[in-house]
């Protein structure tokens, strides 16, 4: 009778000598040696290792190009236009480009493997994507499920971002959370301090974020963000605006709006702020002020259901409904932007009111992400 | 046994391995891949061609670690562990090779090997030869007429599926739903083919 250790022995021999080739063959055959990158025409020039994917090697560039599966090419959201140097389109590529898409060259950068020098051109906006290490100066109760926290930047010390744009948290790991994840919130502070951001969060609950920054997160403790994204900022027209947002969807406005103040634009704006009672209400005041120094803004702040006994004086009733009064008595009102932020269902049912009164969709701005 | 008697017997057990004994199709093998790449003809072909291409290889490496390995240290229980291994590190060796040296095959053909190494139909293909103790010659084109026939299995589901595209299937047939049912019609055809000849 053999051993059972004799058939362990054998196993493992037959594993490693297959190890083994596997290993010899990734050295010699799988070896690409380095290959050059070439982004926007000469914007940036990295010399990499070639092999890997294009995804994986701009990622390790600090370049954060979106991503939702890892690679695997089934989101396809990783879309960047080669223009040499990719080889042909693969089958596993097929069913996220279009026709045009394919005629001006855009691949999946997953799917690309690096084998020779590439030339690709990427949004610009992707290019200012940094990772930053910043301290959390102040968390400040703003109601009592939403907070706002004070976040200075250590390195890189500054950031570059348009009003109205989105970073995205790192929530590490944490007891009860075995692995990082990112979760996207806007900026909503001044935008003249490009040293710190305020983020004013709502929190979710069993959320992993949310409950990372609501009961881990100290003041004075180091986190990571990403960013600036998002195609949500103030367009550069002279139309007249409408704000709409619920709950913590105040934050990209309030920086909108300081920008508007210090740039001295004097667009006229009405911003409607709809939240469900009254202890939901927070920063009424500091939006407030923005009447008095802005040219020619209207704050509506709307209490959905106000308590019984609130001295709530202002607006009542769903801030969709408190809209659509608005719209239905405003003249030229199909001259208007619309600037929505706030849950899915808020976004749909706005946008959805909004082209009843003949405002078209690509005036209809929003981030969609919560 | 001559060697016409012997060819003929090659031939009929490449022919009960494509259709009467159908790997996919009698013995539902390798369906996972077969489900989720039958979607259109174009990429069916690629798979179903690596799937030939690695089913004769590995059965080829898996008898000759059966019979020189495995055999005489009397451990053959352990094939199941083994084979796995040998396919899964053949795979990976060959897409690399491809990849470096035929840009043009590995367009076609090896971004598929990635799909197959888990293919159950592959480790069921060197499972089968064991048990029907074939000689190498029989293993090599029961390797081969099985991937044909699986290769077929794929091309006929996915030349349905084009068609189907433009037919109306109730929301909740649609995707999985339907191919199973397709799947159920085309192993119920193959049936008929039953005891017609055998490989053993």
């Amino acid at each position: 009778m053999i051993s059972p250790i004799v058939a362990v022995v054998i196993i493992s021999s037959i594993g490693g000598f297959l190890a083994a080739i596997l290993v010899f063959a990734e050295r010699v055959i799988s070896n690409y040696g380095e290959v050059k990158i070439n982004i926007n025409n000469g914007e940036k020039k990295s010399i990499v290792r070639g092999g890997a994917s294009l995804l994986e090697t701009l990622v390790a560039e600090k370049l954060f190009i979106p991503s939702a599966c890892g690679g695997r090419g089934t989101c396809g959201y990783c879309k960047v236009k080669v223009l040499e140097g990719g080889g042909s389109l693969l089958p596993t590529e097929e069913p996220f480009l279009d026709k045009t898409e394919r005629t001006q060259g855009y691949r999946l950068s997953c799917q690309v493997k690096l084998r020779q020098d590439i030339s690709i051109e990427i949004p610009a906006e992707l290019l200012t994507i940094h990772e930053y290490a910043c301290r959390c100066e102040r968390i400040k109760d703003l109601t009592y499920d939403i907070k706002e926290f004070a976040l200075k930047l250590i390195d890189p010390k500054e950031i570059k971002y348009i009003p109205g744009q989105y970073v995205q948290v790192l929530a590490p790991v944490y007891e009860g959370n075995p692995e990082e994840v990112y979760r996207a919130y806007s900026i909503s502070s001044d935008p003249a301090d490009n040293t710190s951001i305020e983020l004013i969060i709502r929190r979710v609950s069993q959320g992993i974020c949310t409950t990372y920054l609501f009961d881990h997160l100290k003041e004075g403790q180091d986190l990571k963000i990403n960013g600036p994204y998002g195609k949500f900022y103030l367009r550069d027209t002279q139309a007249p605006m409408i704000f709409m947002a619920g709950g913590s969807g105040i934050a990209p406005i309030k920086c909108i709006l300081h920008h508007m103040k210090n740039s001295g634009i004097k667009r006229k704006a009405v911003f409607f702020f709809g939240v469900n009672t009254t202890k939901d209400l927070f920063l009424i005041d500091e939006i407030g002020q923005f009447e008095k120094v802005l040219h020619d803004f209207k704050f509506i702040p709307v209490v959905a259901q106000p308590e019984e006994n609130s001295t709530w004086h202002g607006t009542t009733g769903w801030v969709t409904t408190a809209v659509e009064e608005f719209l239905k008595k405003t003249p030229d009102i199909d001259k208007y932007e619309c600037y929505l932020c706030g849950s899915p269902g808020m976004i749909d049912a706005g946008v959805k009111i909004f082209k009843n009164y003949g405002i078209p969709e690509d005036r209809h701005y929003y981030d969609k992400f919560a | 046994m001559t060697i016409t008697t012997y060819a003929l017997h090659l031939l009929v057990i490449l022919f009960a391995s494509i259709f009467t004994e159908n790997i996919l199709l009698a013995r539902f093998l390798g369906m996972c891949s077969f489900l989720s790449v039958s979607r259109q003809v174009k990429t069916a072909l690629g798979l179903g061609i690596a799937v030939v291409f690695v089913m004769t290889c590995t059965v080829v490496l898996d008898w000759l670690a059966f019979q020189y390995v495995l055999k005489p240290f009397a451990i053959e229980y352990l094939r199941y562990i083994i084979f796995i291994i040998i396919i899964a590190a053949f795979v990976q060796f060959i897409e690399m090779v491809i990849e470096r040296y035929s840009p043009v095959l590995y367009q076609n053909l090896g971004i598929f090997l990635p799909l197959i190494t888990v293919n159950c139909a592959i480790l069921g293909a060197s499972l089968f030869m064991v048990i029907r103790e074939y000689n190498l010659g029989e293993g090599v084109v029961f390797g081969l007429g099985s991937g044909i026939g699986w290769m077929l299995a794929i091309l006929a589901m996915a030349g349905i599926r084009e068609k189907l595209n433009n037919t109306y299937i109730p929301r909740g047939l649609q995707g999985p739903g339907i191919t199973l049912i397709l799947a159920g019609l085309m192993a119920l055809a193959f049936i008929g083919f039953t005891g017609v000849l055998t490989s053993k």
